[in-house]
């Protein structure tokens, strides 16, 4: 008989284990990275390239950006699993699915949330930002961007296997993730001011705990609907 | 006599309770909003600063009023649907829907027409402004995920976790949106004493108790019509004199 797995053994093996099969087809992680880069670039050319507004402009169409990014590697959060029956088999290892669910999101904001960090300074230079504005840039959407995978988990858990699910699940998440969007660039715009991000900051991490300890125990709970 | 408090939580029986009671909201619901327009339109004074204009409060409050109150018995439904898995609950929840969207549509069209007098624009990106939007936001997801899942016990239980989940979302999104931006006139209506007129207290009441019971009316008949559709194939519902001829 196997030995029972301690829990962050679990979490370790499904982030790895995801993390694995996302190397294996690269493609997704990168369309999601460019996707995010594009609408980005976009809006200078929608609006004009004057410095001074874009340098006012660009935390929000950062962060807007980062949003539609998230939004767009939703629904591979579970329906790869979900349609060759791997999640199914998930569900009956007596696990807790809780742990399992908070794995997938970790290695879901790694291959989605991390790199849209990592790549966020460079495009802070198209915008002409300076550079403690782009220091905090990063540090919100360090904060904020798990944020975005965790509360997204429960919308792509809900709409597993639906038809249209790609847009459905925007439409029920993004209305939800305001709050993070609005302190997420309101930090940048802060320190852009002259004032201090620092309340930004705490509240976006103070939404990173309370998603934390809810939104893998409520997407576990929405799997379990949607698999019933 | 022991009580049997389940007896109406059966569909079957709370069609025929829900036909009863509807007219005895319907009705009141129709005299007092003739009552309360009146009252707001042609009894209370003229406003000192926003003259004429300000009359459309007599509709936008209490459909604002209305449409977060909507949201709220909407998600305690669905609560109950998923701890006591009373269909009937989800069904409720699912009836209330359509009119708290409905009521939130009204607040901002009302808002808008408002803002274009008062502050000269259709629409400013003010706090409550914008989380009225985002409730209407939340009313459409709601509605948008339950008709796009085919099995009703699903659609039922995915909605119900939507909705609380929105609901533990609602303050929070109301507390961003007021710290990002605040134009919007303070609250005219405090728990201690207002600064309004009484005939316009009286009127924005009684506007306000008609679109109460508007709701329940159109809740409950919204609900025959669902329990009507899910049960299509019991006896029950064949047996009923309006489906037999």
């Amino acid at each position: 008989m196997m030995s029972r797995l301690t829990v962050f053994g679990l979490l370790g093996l499904v982030i790895k284990r995801d993390l694995l099969l996302a190397m294996r087809r690269r493609a997704d992680v990168l369309t999601t990275l460019i996707f995010f880069v594009m609408v980005v670039s976009l809006f200078p050319l929608g609006v004009g390239p004057e410095p001074d507004m874009l340098r006012k402009m660009a935390g929000g169409v950062l962060w807007v950006a980062a949003l539609l990014a998230s939004m767009l590697s939703l629904p591979r959060m579970f329906s790869a699993d979900h349609i060759d029956g791997t999640l199914e088999q998930m569900m009956l290892v007596p696990q807790s699915l809780t742990v399992m669910v908070l794995g997938k999101i970790v290695a879901h904001w790694m291959l989605s949330g991390l790199p849209l960090v990592l790549i966020a300074p460079v495009l802070g230079l198209q915008f002409d930002m300076p550079a403690d504005a782009i220091g905090v840039l990063m540090l919100a959407l360090l904060l904020g961007t798990p944020v975005l995978s965790m509360i997204g988990a429960v919308g792509a858990a809900l709409t597993l296997g639906l038809r249209g699910g790609g847009v459905l699940v925007s439409l029920l998440v993004l209305p939800l993730t305001i709050p993070v969007l609005i302190f997420g660039a309101g930090a940048v715009e802060a320190v852009s001011g002259g004032m201090d991000a620092a309340s930004n900051l705490s509240l976006l991490g103070a939404f990173l705990l309370f998603a934390l300890v809810f939104s893998p125990f409520v997407a576990a709970q929405a799997l379990r609907i949607s698999m019933e | 006599m022991a009580i049997n408090w389940f007896k109406y939580s059966a569909p079957s029986t709370f069609y025929g309770l829900a036909g009863k009671l509807t007219p005895w909201f319907a009705w009141p619901a129709a005299l007092l909003f003739a009552v309360g327009l009146y009252i707001g339109f042609f009894v209370a004074p003229t406003d000192a600063i926003q003259s004429e204009a300000y009359r459309i409060i007599f509709i936008h409050v209490p459909a604002s009023i209305l449409s977060m109150f909507i949201y709220l018995i909407m998600a305690g439904y669905a609560a109950l649907g998923l701890i006591f898995k009373t269909r009937l609950s989800a069904m409720m929840a699912s009836a209330l829907a359509p009119t708290g969207a409905l009521f939130a549509f009204i607040s901002l069209w009302t808002g808008a027409l408002w803002g274009k007098p008062m502050w000269g624009a259709w629409w400013v990106w003010d706090a409550r402004l914008t989380s009225e939007l985002i409730l209407l936001f939340l009313y459409l997801g709601f509605i948008a995920l339950q008709a796009s899942i085919e099995d009703p016990r699903r659609a039922d239980k995915a909605s119900a976790l939507l909705a609380i989940v929105g609901s533990v979302n609602v303050p929070i999104i109301y507390y961003s949106v007021q710290w990002w931006n605040t134009l919007h006139q303070g609250a005219t209506i405090k728990m201690t004493g207002t600064s309004m007129h009484v005939a316009m207290q009286q009127g924005m009441f009684l506007v306000l108790a008609a679109c109460w019971l508007y709701a329940i009316a159109v809740a409950l008949t919204r609900v025959r019509s669902i329990i009507l559709e899910r049960e299509a194939n019991t006896q029950w519902v064949k047996e009923l004199p309006e489906v037999k001829q």
